[in-house]
């Protein structure tokens, strides 16, 4: 029971990186209805951005606020540059330029900072929490910048005329112009979101895995795989989706004898693939009706 | 409903040349012929390395031709057919190392199995669709090199450490290098099934798979049965890619699972994107793309090698955004147009 206890909490931990990944691709997804292959690489790249700060001697605070704003600018810029000009192309062209962005800025991280795996440090400290050893400082400071930051989301969302206005774009684009809002400029803004929650998202996860250049690569399946789980048209699903994930896979580690250590992810994915099976939108997905 | 669009790939071009009762010889015959006599003579005037590299070309084209004909011709998503690419080249390396069956049969056992284990992927398929679809197939291209590793299965696989593969030697009454036989061979297989594609597309059958494409209810309320053509198509994509997995076992004559991960997956997606979806000819030009590209990435800047495949990959889709196949048909009609006068249609 007790390993049981243990190995739920730390699927939760890092469960919640993989919620914040995913809900950083619904982000982008509601916006421009493309899942954002490059989503890790621009966390990953805000991650060695800090770090930076950090080594020139910024507080860890100060550079986590600076790094969130500073990536929030660059999503709205890689919009504003490289999407835009795109907006019409076919759908895969898209994708091209989303692995187009993957390799430049994972290339460029390599360039810049060079390969070395470097340590990142945790405000939260690493010692056992309430003296047991269930959780450490760092993993119950993730779960809870997770659900600060989610609150916050939520609330922004549901409770600011931007929020509406940004739904209303992702909804109805056509109707959403007539009324006057500026739909082309919704869509950077949920650019600069993603790339802001990625931000978070790699600040709390470097700890645990390490910075480098394809640190984000294994956490990137996975919050694809949470988003997709939870449903790519709910953002509280793809929370829950990347928290499943996270928990199924630490669990069929431990507890599936013979193969689980070894194919822990082929596991997690076939868990996914078998859920899509009963529902196919996700779990919490809307079914888009088409008309004929 | 919408009106279908007009066709204008070439094989719709052929058959309204021959409608219009014109010569059969068309000039695309003209043009293919000619490309394959120069793809016949070129291994005598290349050195080995270069013939090495074009076979590598026809093996992606080939592997980008069985993605084409699921993503491009019946539009179903795959982000994982290098596991397809993966499992045929196993099959080879497994059947040449651990029982010694002369490479040319392995290739039919290659394609046979990827059919049968896409057919099988298919079933499940049916059920999602766009982008759950592309995570379903992810998985599999994720899956893959941890299957391939897993120690249970190691008699098989070797493991992390992979299987070396014999290369076939040309046959004793040709005077060329193994390298030359192994183009021809890649020549053969590739012209074999690259006409074998044509003909399915041209066909009823490949009329049903690009209805299910364009309009899935209509297509099912006009009679076609879209659970099996999307089965079907599923088989026949993953054993074109299994093919050329097998013919990349022996050109280059290592399997080992990393080989086969992801980014082999991606390669070949864009490669597809950037030949032209739903293009036969675009196919080689994918491959071209894909084995091409990163090392002219890598001679302009070692440490910038991904920033500049990146930076060449956004460029060809800002000047090309429907992929070398839609570039060439948007120049050719262009150039027909300031030309002459086209009769209307």
């Amino acid at each position: 029971m007790q390993l049981l206890i243990q190995e739920v909490l730390a699927g939760l931990a890092n469960g919640a990186i993989y919620a914040l990944t995913a809900l950083a691709i619904v982000m982008v997804f509601q916006a421009i209805d493309h899942l954002n292959f490059a989503q890790g690489e621009m966390a990953t790249f805000s991650t060695f951005v800090a770090w930076q700060l950090i080594e020139w001697g910024v507080t860890y605070w100060a550079a986590f606020v600076l790094t969130v704003a500073l990536s929030f600018a660059g999503g709205i810029a890689i919009e504003r540059v490289l999407f835009r000009p795109l907006h019409k192309a076919p759908i895969l062209a898209l994708l091209v330029g989303f692995i187009a962005l993957f390799s430049i800025l994972n290339s460029g991280d390599g360039y810049i900072w060079n390969y070395t795996i470097k340590t990142f440090p945790t405000p939260f400290g690493t010692a056992p929490l309430f003296g047991s050893a269930l959780l450490d400082g760092h993993q119950a400071g993730m779960i809870g910048v997770t659900a600060v930051l989610l609150g916050l989301l939520y609330f922004f969302f549901r409770g600011t005329r931007l929020g509406l206005a940004m739904r209303a774009a992702a909804a109805n684009p056509e109707s959403a112009r007539l009324v006057g809002i500026r739909v082309g400029w919704m869509t950077a803004l949920g650019w600069g979101m993603a790339a802001a929650i990625g931000a978070v998202g790699g600040m709390l996860i470097a700890p645990i895995v390490f910075l480098d250049p394809n640190m984000m690569l294994g956490v990137l399946i996975y919050g694809f795989s949470g988003a997709v789980l939870g449903g790519l048209t709910s953002p509280g699903g793809a929370v829950f989706g990347g928290f499943a994930v996270g928990v199924i896979e630490s669990l069929a580690g431990t507890f599936i004898p013979y193969v689980g250590r070894d194919l822990n992810l082929t596991i997690a994915l076939l868990v996914i693939v078998a859920v899509l099976m009963v529902r196919p939108t996700g779990i919490f997905g809307r079914t888009v009706a088409s008309r004929v | 409903m919408t009106t279908p669009q007009q066709d204008s790939g070439p094989i719709a071009a052929a058959f309204r040349a021959r409608a219009r009762g014109a010569a059969w010889p068309t000039p695309r015959h003209w043009l293919l012929a000619g490309a394959v006599a120069v793809a016949l003579v070129l291994p005598f005037f290349l050195q080995d390395f270069l013939v090495f590299q074009l076979t590598e070309v026809m093996i992606y084209g080939l592997a980008i031709l069985g993605l084409n004909l699921l993503t491009g011709f019946n539009g179903q998503f795959s982000v994982g057919h290098g596991a397809f690419y993966g499992l045929g080249a196993y099959v080879t390396a497994i059947l040449m190392s651990r029982y010694e069956v002369p490479y040319y049969w392995t290739l039919p056992a290659a394609g046979g199995i990827c059919f049968v284990v896409g057919f099988l992927f298919g079933l499940p398929a049916l059920r999602l669709e766009g982008l759950y679809l592309a995570l379903a197939t992810f998985a599999l291209a994720v899956a893959l090199p941890q299957v391939l590793k897993f120690h249970g299965l190691e008699a098989w696989t070797g493991g992390v450490q992979g299987i070396v593969v014999d290369q076939p030697d040309a046959p004793s009454f040709l005077p060329i290098g193994e390298d030359q036989w192994l183009y021809y061979f890649t020549l053969a297989v590739v012209l074999i099934m690259f006409a074998g594609a044509a003909n399915i597309v041209k066909s009823r059958t490949g009329r049903a798979i690009m209805a299910i494409r364009d309009h899935p209810l209509a297509a099912t309320a006009m009679g076609i049965n879209a659970p099996l053509y999307k089965t079907l198509t599923f088989g026949v994509s993953a054993l074109y890619t299994g093919v050329a997995g097998a013919l990349g076992a022996l050109a280059v004559q290592f399997v080992a699972p990393d080989s086969f991960g992801l980014f082999l997956s991606i390669y070949l997606l864009v490669g597809l994107i950037i030949g032209g979806m739903g293009s036969l000819p675009g196919c080689l030009f994918g491959g071209l793309f894909v084995l091409y590209v990163p090392n002219l990435a890598q001679e302009v800047s070692r440490g910038l090698a991904g920033v500049v495949y990146g930076v060449i990959m956004l460029l060809v889709i800002f000047v090309m955004p429907s992929g070398a196949a839609g570039f060439t048909r948007l120049v050719v009609a262009r150039l027909s147009r300031s030309g002459r006068r086209e009769p209307p249609s």
